[in-house]
C-alpha cells in the first residue's frame, strides 16, 4: 500500500515538473507570433506609448494597417509572385527528384553510388556558399531581376533534398512488386508511373509540402537576385519594401508578416503530421 | 534484373523496327537508370557545380561587377585576411555558431524528453513548439527586431517590471555584446525545433526495456539519462550537430535583418560580409574570397557525415 502511494506522490510530482517545464518552451516559441499580431492590430498611439502594457490591445482594436498593407502597397503583387515561384519550382523540382530518386534507390548502373554521394554533398551545401556567383549565372541567362531568377535557382537545394527523401520512400517498396510488374510486360517507365509512385504518395506528399514551405520561406536568393518591386516575393517584399528610411511602419510591417507567412500556417496545421514526419526523416534544413 | 526485353517479346509486342530497338535500348536497366538521372544531373552541374567553380574563378581575380578583371592570384585572400573587419568576421562565426548549436543541442535534448511524456492537448503542445521552424524566418526575425527595439522593447519593458533589467534598459541591436546575444537568441529559437522533434524521434526508437532493466540495477533518473538514453541518442545527436553547425555557420537571414552585422561588425557572419563586399560593394572576387571561407566547413562536415553514413 506503501509503495502505491508513493508512487502515486512520484507521478503527480513528475507531472508537475512535466507541465511547469513544458510551458516556457511553448511560450517561448509561440510569443513572437502573438506579439506579431497583436502589434498589427493597435492604433499608433497606443504603439508608441511607453507607458502602455505591450501584451495587450488597450485602446481598442484597428484594422488601419492591413488596409495600409493591402490598398497603399504592391502586397498582393508580392503574394502572387510567391505563389507562381513556389508551385513552379516545387512541380518542377518534385519531377526531377522521382526520377533521380528512383534511379538512384532502385536501378543498379555503374556510378550509382557516387551520384548518391554527390546528391547528399549538394543537399549539404548551403546557399550562401554560391550565391554570389548565382547573381552573374542569373544574369548571364537574361532572367536576372524575374521571377525566373528565383524559379531556376531554387531547384538547386530543392532536388537535392526532395531526392534525399524519396531515395527513402523508394526503399521501403518491396522490389518484387515492380518485378511483377515488369514480368507481366510493362514499360520500365510505366512501373515507375502506374506502380511505384502510388505506393509513395506518403513521400510525394512530404516533399511537396517541404518545398512549398522552403520556396515561400526563400529569403537569400530572393533578396539578392532581385531588386525589382513589382517582382518581388511576399518574403522580400515585407521585409524590404515596407521599410522606408528611419521611419518604420511597425503595424504594418507586422500585418504584413501575418498575412504572408498565412499560406504556410494554414499548410502546416492542415498536414502537421506530415512534417514532423519528414523532418524525423533526418533529411530537412534547419 | 534483364527482365525487360524478355518480357516485351513475351507481350509479342516487340517487332524488330527502329522504334522496337529504341524502345528495347531504353529498357535497359544501365540506360534507364541514366536516363532518369540526367536532369538531377544537369542541374547539380549547370547550377552547383559550376558556379562553385566560378566562384573559386571569381576569388582569384580581379572581378567586379560588370567588369570581368584580370586574373591576380591570391591576392582578394591576402587582402581579406588583413582586413580587421574580415578577422572580425571568423571570430563571430565560430562564437555565434559554437553557443547557438551547444544551446540548441542541451536544450533541444531537454525538450525532446518533455515532449516525450504524455500530456493533454499533446498534439497542441507539439504543433506550437515547431512553429518557429515553419514560419517564414525572415518575418518572424521581422518580430524579434521589433520585441528588440531601441525604444519600445518589449524585452526591456518586462525585464524593468520584474526588475532585472535597471531602465531604461540595453539597446539591443545597437550594443556589441547584447547584440550578439541577440542574434544567438533568434537563432536558438528559429533552430530548435528541428533538434528536439528529431532527437524525439530517436527517442521513441530507444526500447522501453533498457530503462526497465536500468531501474532494476537502481538507477537514478539521471543514471538512466546518462548511461541509457544519451548513449543511444548519440547516433541522431550526431547527425543534427553536424546539420545544424554547417547551416549555423553559413547563416544569414537573422542577421542581415537584425543587425545587418553592426554594430561595428560585431555581427558579422561569412555569408553577411560576403553579401556586403560582394553585392553592395560590387566586389565580386573579394565577396566570392570571403563566402569560399564557408568550404572548409563544409568539406568537414561532408567528410564526418559520409563517414558517419557509410558505418551504418
Amino acid at each position: 500500500m506503501i509503495v502505491g502511494v508513493r508512487s502515486r506522490a512520484s507521478k503527480v510530482r513528475s507531472l508537475l515538473y512535466g507541465y511547469t517545464s513544458i510551458v516556457p518552451f511553448v511560450a517561448f516559441a509561440v510569443f513572437p507570433f502573438y506579439y506579431m499580431v497583436i502589434t498589427s492590430l493597435k492604433k499608433d498611439t497606443e504603439l508608441y506609448n511607453l507607458k502602455a502594457v505591450p501584451f495587450l490591445i488597450q485602446t481598442g482594436v484597428i484594422t488601419d494597417h492591413y488596409h495600409f498593407l493591402f490598398f497603399k502597397t504592391e502586397f498582393w503583387t508580392w503574394m502572387k509572385n510567391s505563389l507562381i515561384i513556389s508551385v513552379t519550382a516545387t512541380s518542377i523540382s518534385l519531377v526531377i527528384a522521382i526520377l533521380a530518386g528512383y534511379s538512384l534507390a532502385r536501378l543498379r548502373f555503374p556510378g550509382v553510388s557516387s551520384f548518391g554521394t554527390a546528391v547528399f554533398i549538394t543537399y549539404l551545401v548551403p546557399p550562401t556558399l554560391l550565391f554570389l556567383p548565382l547573381s552573374q549565372v542569373v544574369v548571364w541567362l537574361g532572367i536576372s531581376d524575374t521571377i525566373w531568377a528565383l524559379i531556376v535557382t531554387y531547384p538547386t537545394f530543392l532536388v537535392p533534398f526532395s531526392t534525399w527523401l524519396l531515395m527513402g520512400y523508394f526503399r521501403t517498396i518491396p522490389r518484387e512488386v515492380e518485378e511483377c510488374a515488369l514480368v507481366d510486360g510493362a514499360s520500365r517507365m510505366q512501373t515507375l508511373t502506374r506502380i511505384v509512385l502510388p505506393m509513395a504518395i506518403p513521400g510525394i506528399v512530404c516533399v511537396t509540402l517541404f518545398g512549398f514551405t522552403l520556396t515561400w520561406n526563400e529569403f537569400t536568393y530572393a533578396l539578392t537576385f532581385v531588386s525589382q518591386t513589382a517582382n518581388k516575393t511576399a518574403v522580400v517584399g515585407v521585409t524590404a519594401d515596407l521599410i522606408r528610411g528611419d521611419i518604420y511602419y511597425w503595424g504594418a510591417l507586422m500585418a504584413g508578416a501575418v498575412v504572408a507567412s498565412l499560406p504556410i500556417v494554414v499548410i502546416y496545421v492542415w498536414f502537421l503530421d506530415y512534417y514532423v514526419s519528414g523532418l524525423t526523416a533526418g533529411a530537412v534544413k534547419g | 534484373m534483364a527482365v525487360g526485353p524478355r518480357a516485351l517479346e513475351a507481350t509479342g509486342l516487340a517487332q524488330p523496327g527502329r522504334l522496337a530497338r529504341v524502345r528495347e535500348w531504353w529498357e535497359q536497366e544501365q540506360v534507364f537508370g541514366y536516363g532518369l538521372i540526367l536532369p538531377a544531373l544537369v542541374l547539380i552541374v549547370g547550377l552547383v557545380a559550376y558556379p562553385f567553380g566560378m566562384a573559386i574563378y571569381f576569388s582569384l581575380s580581379d572581378y567586379w561587377v560588370g567588369s570581368p578583371g584580370s586574373f591576380v592570384g591570391l591576392q582578394n585572400f591576402r587582402d581579406v585576411v588583413a582586413n580587421e573587419i574580415f578577422q572580425r568576421t571568423v571570430y563571430n562565426s565560430f562564437v555565434f555558431t559554437a553557443i547557438a548549436v551547444v544551446l540548441k543541442a542541451v536544450l533541444g535534448v531537454w525538450l525532446a524528453m518533455l515532449l516525450f511524456r504524455n500530456f493533454k492537448l499533446k498534439r497542441l503542445i507539439r504543433g506550437a513548439v515547431l512553429l518557429p521552424w515553419v514560419i517564414p524566418t525572415a518575418l518572424s526575425t521581422l518580430a524579434w527586431w521589433w520585441m528588440f527595439d531601441s525604444l519600445y522593447s518589449v524585452v526591456n519593458w518586462t525585464g524593468i517590471r520584474l526588475g532585472l533589467i535597471a531602465p531604461p534598459g540595453p539597446n539591443w541591436l545597437g550594443m556589441p555584446g547584447y547584440a550578439m546575444t541577440a542574434v544567438i537568441t533568434v537563432n536558438v529559437w528559429r533552430g530548435l525545433p528541428f533538434f528536439a522533434i528529431t532527437v524525439l524521434a530517436g527517442l521513441v526508437s530507444i526500447p522501453r526495456e533498457y530503462y526497465e532493466a536500468a531501474e532494476v540495477d537502481g538507477a537514478s533518473s539521471w543514471g538512466r539519462f546518462r548511461f541509457v538514453t544519451l548513449p543511444l541518442l548519440k547516433p541522431v545527436l550526431a547527425v543534427v550537430i553536424l546539420f545544424s553547425t554547417i547551416l549555423t555557420f553559413a547563416d544569414f537571414n537573422i542577421v542581415q535583418i537584425l543587425t545587418r552585422g553592426g554594430p561595428v561588425n560585431t555581427t558579422h557572419l561569412f555569408a553577411t560580409l560576403a553579401y556586403q563586399i560582394g553585392l553592395q560593394g560590387g566586389n565580386l572576387g573579394q565577396g566570392a574570397a570571403v563566402s569560399l571561407f564557408l568550404f572548409p566547413m563544409l568539406a568537414a562536415v561532408v567528410f564526418l557525415q559520409l563517414r558517419y553514413i557509410r558505418r551504418d
